[in-house]
């Protein structure tokens, strides 16, 4: 069986990774639901382990999918995080919607 | 790297602690290990001898730590903040007594981070380092969570710090693909020997986007204020000094470790960041009524200050240690001040410290020294760090920045002496009480050794050659 890598070529691998990341970016910016805000960061995470994985198989190098282990680690440890901050934010003001959190400015 | 080990498995010892109820002893035996650390980290130190040579900064587990003059020096000062910072949880923590292990435990763990990123030798590590060290801050900032100002300085820096992250693991990636590997050692190489694909800057660039968001600068710096107001004042003193001066040093690690050789446009995009921060931070500081708030744009304009180090990477760790030194330890002399005077007047604003120098002397000396040594005024270390750097700075012919750097430490005094002129111009309102001992012997240890680095600063530019 050939490569399949290099019947697609690594640039459409890159261009994929950061058009979902740009997906993942966006979402982050536009939606004002905590919830989908969250999942748009795991979408720009999971753009770039695609990435890593592709230069993974493109440098036969295995670095880069053991660096995915290390980087999903870090997404649920952070998303944790994340949504135990929302469940005390819920608890204060009885919702999730990111507008609701704008007392401090100055 | 036994360093290392050690505070992470001090860090598990508090937690078990807990469970054995033995909160009283919780804090001082977190402190007399990080002592023993301390005291460790610099034997090994001596043992090695000031000059590292190429065997004895080679790398540790396959080259994931490397140890060498920067990181030993840094993981000192990292260490020794910490001690500031934990000697002064019980007290502010002193209603939630149940947590105290926490809390502690948090920092040690957050401090693993902050040692991680500036021994890493392998960009896998860098990533852990600066992932540790953001988790445990995320938690910190919402550490009070029937407050929602903490609720959401927490979630503003969850968002803002993760956002951050996927851009800086968008760069890390960027980096390995244009080179094949992780390693930084085989990345300078590979950058050295030959062309490497465009992707290579485009990822260099999105570190340093990730990056400059970490430590807080302009363009990147809008969450910097909100999280620093919000979050409870001792979280904002661990932020404003340990974290910032972690970030701060672990990029300057990671250029110089990538690329010594930048491209001229990237001195542009750093010249750019560093006179934004230091104009912005400096500007927006003169019209703020909160203290901690003033504190945050005051950092923002230091990392301005402290960016102006990439101009010549090989020889500025030296001064960008000092540098930190100094702001870090004049961060906690101001912030175990603030602590105080926060607790007996159930506010931050510039209104709450009036009247200071009467009620108060000593207190209100400590923050006048600290303010001083923030604005570089003579005798304080505030001043060397930036008389080095400006020199520094000027040897590479980069006379504009120096100009608008100096400019900006002028504007600087005007909001420093807003809050000194609080302290002895005006009457108090309202009695006072006693100052808690732990957050004046803390206050007086940083500010002397911040005079001392002021009087024998070789001693500390010499820890790096």
């Amino acid at each position: 069986m050939e490569n399949i890598l290099e019947q697609i070529g690594i640039d459409n691998y890159i261009y994929l990774s950061t058009l979902l990341f740009c997906v993942g970016a966006f979402g982050v910016l536009y939606r004002r639901n905590a919830i989908v805000m969250f999942m748009s960061i795991e979408i720009m995470l999971n753009a770039v382990n695609l990435l890593l994985v592709a230069f993974s198989t493109y440098h036969q190098d295995a670095a880069g999918q053991v660096f995915v282990f290390f980087s999903m680690a870090v997404a649920a440890a952070e998303v944790a995080v994340g949504l135990a901050i929302l469940v005390a934010v819920y608890r204060n003001i009885k919702n999730i919607d990111i507008d609701n959190l704008k007392k401090l400015k100055g | 790297m036994n360093t290392l080990i050690a505070i992470a498995g001090l860090g598990i010892i508090c937690l078990i602690a807990e469970i054995f109820n033995l909160r009283k002893v919780i804090v001082p035996i977190t402190i007399i290990g990080l002592l023993a650390v301390l005291g460790l980290h610099y034997t090994d130190y001596s043992v090695l001898g000031l000059e590292t040579t190429a065997e004895q900064t080679k790398g540790l587990y396959n080259s994931m730590m490397v140890n060498n003059g920067y990181s030993k020096a840094f993981t000192s000062l990292f260490i020794l903040l910490t001690i500031f910072l934990i000697a002064l949880t019980p007290h502010f923590q002193r209603e939630h007594k149940s947590k105290l292990s926490d809390f502690v435990a948090i920092k040690l763990f957050l401090l693993t981070g902050a040692i991680a990123m500036v021994s890493f030798g392998n960009l896998a590590m860098f990533f852990l380092g600066i992932e540790v060290l953001s988790i445990a801050l995320y938690v910190l900032a919402a550490s009070n969570p029937k407050d929602t100002n903490s609720n959401e300085a927490g979630m503003k820096y969850f968002l803002m710090g993760a956002f951050a992250s996927g851009i800086l693991l968008f760069g890390i990636t960027l980096v390995y693909g244009a080179t094949g590997s992780f390693n930084c050692d085989a990345i300078y190489t590979a950058v050295r020997g030959g062309e490497v694909p465009s992707w290579f800057f485009i990822g260099i660039v999105m570190l340093s986007i990730g990056l400059l968001f970490k430590i807080a600068a302009a363009p990147f710096h809008f969450w910097a204020p909100d999280v620093y107001q919000g979050s409870p004042a001792l979280s904002t003193a661990t932020m404003s000094t340990l974290a910032k001066v972690a970030a701060m040093a672990a990029f300057f690690k990671l250029m110089h470790d990538l690329n010594y050789k930048v491209p001229g446009t990237y001195t542009t995009i750093i010249m750019t960041a560093a006179i934004l921060s230091m104009t912005i931070g400096n500007i927006m500081a003169l019209k703020q009524d909160s203290v901690k708030r003033m504190l945050a744009f005051s950092g923002i304009s230091h990392a301005g200050f402290m960016l102006m180090v990439f101009f010549n990477p090989p020889a500025m760790s030296g001064v960008l240690f000092y540098y930190a030194a100094a702001y870090a330890l004049a961060g906690i002399a101001a912030f175990a001040v603030l602590l105080y005077v926060a607790e007996d007047k159930k506010g931050e604003s510039i209104y709450n410290f009036n009247g200071l120098g009467k009620t108060n002397p000593m207190m209100a000396a400590i923050l006048t020294c600290a303010l001083l040594s923030m604005a570089g005024i003579p005798i304080f270390s505030g001043f060397f760090a930036k008389f080095f750097l400006f020199t520094e700075v000027l040897k590479t012919g980069q006379v504009a920045i120096v100009i608008v750097a100096v400019i900006n430490s002028i504007i600087s005094v005007g909001y420093y002496f807003k809050l000194i002129l609080a302290m002895y111009n005006k009457e108090a309102t309202t009695e006072t009480s006693k100052v808690p001992a732990m957050y004046s012997i803390v206050a007086i240890i940083a500010i002397l050794l911040n005079i001392a680095m002021g009087l024998y600063p070789d001693f500390v530019l010499g820890l790096l050659k």
